[in-house]
């Protein structure tokens, strides 16, 4: 689950690390927002909306995107 | 009997004990506990309820006695959140809007100033319009946020408790807000702690006014 804060809402990590970048010789990079990486193992992942909604994310600040990986082990590539 | 809730992190319990205990009997409310009668008001403390881990305030809803505190509170008990216990009740939807790390991404630790701004609800009746409260701040995630729609709805029903004086926001808040309440008036959230401004040795005992309001809420509501 990737967990992002909303469009619109000032995000000082991501600013503060926009900042840090030239000092270290990257240039050219723009809007960085910092958001959050939640991996789980659901048996159902029917659950997973309310899960995120009444948890892992607060809808009021942030966006959430749910990304599934049927392979447990990880090579089955994700799917939206 | 004012009980103050007690979660795995919180650590102004006491202090809040205290202060209350000054106006009211007092005792804390270990996080297990789900039986609330006997109590005439509960305060949710500030701390860093289960680490503060995944957003401030988050976990510690989902604990035994916030269910409890959410069935008093809708059955118009009065409930007080200072800081963290201010994010926990907007976690738990018990009050509107959310809080979000400082603007500064630094931990605030000073006094501020906040302004009484004419809100709905029994506090009101010890706190009242313009009044002004001078009570410390510390905390790393204190920007209060609410959508603009919410935020026309929560101005249209009275339910910004307080701002911040005048050029003293600390954190980014929108429209400097420091505290609300909700629809009914008998939840009250702030991030400033009035329980440690209650003897002028430590610089104010602006702070009392708000653990008298909550201890007098119940006859207020009933006046």
């Amino acid at each position: 689950m990737l967990i992002r804060p909303k469009e619109g809402i000032l995000d000082p990590q991501g600013k503060a690390v926009e900042r840090a970048l030239p000092a270290l010789g990257f240039e050219g990079i723009h809007d960085v927002r910092v958001g959050r990486l939640v991996e789980l193992e659901v048996d159902d992942p029917a659950k997973l909306d309310s899960l995120s909604e009444k948890l892992l994310a607060n809808p009021l600040i942030e966006d959430y995107e749910i990304v599934l990986d049927e392979a447990p082990s990880g090579n089955g590539g994700g799917r939206k | 009997m004012i009980g103050v809730l007690q979660f795995p992190g919180s650590c102004d319990e006491r202090d809040a004990v205290a202060a209350a205990g000054l106006v009211a009997d007092a005792r804390l409310l270990w996080q297990e506990e789900t039986n609330l009668s006997g109590l005439d008001g509960v305060i949710v403390p500030g701390g860093f309820s289960y680490g503060d881990y995944l957003r401030a305030g988050a976990i510690a809803r989902f604990s035994p006695a916030m269910e409890a505190v959410a069935r008093f509170a809708a059955e118009g008990g009065p409930v007080l959140g200072i800081c963290n216990g201010f994010q926990v009740l907007c976690e738990a939807g018990m009050l509107p809007g959310a809080l979000l790390p400082n603007e500064s991404l630094r931990f605030i630790c000073r006094q501020v100033e906040l302004v009484a701004q004419g809100f709905v609800g029994p506090f009101a009746a010890e706190l009242e319009k313009g009044r002004r409260l001078s009570i410390p701040i510390k905390h790393m995630s204190g920007r209060y946020f609410a959508p603009d729609d919410q935020l026309d709805r929560l101005e249209a029903n009275g339910q910004i408790a307080f701002r911040y004086a005048l050029g003293q926001n600390p954190n980014g808040s929108v429209g400097d807000i420091a505290g609300v309440v909700n629809e009914d008036g008998n939840v009250l959230g702030l991030m400033p702690h009035p329980e440690h401004a209650v003897d002028p040795l430590t610089g104010s005992d602006d702070g009392l006014a708000l653990f008298r309001a909550l201890v007098r809420a119940p006859q207020a509501a009933a006046a």
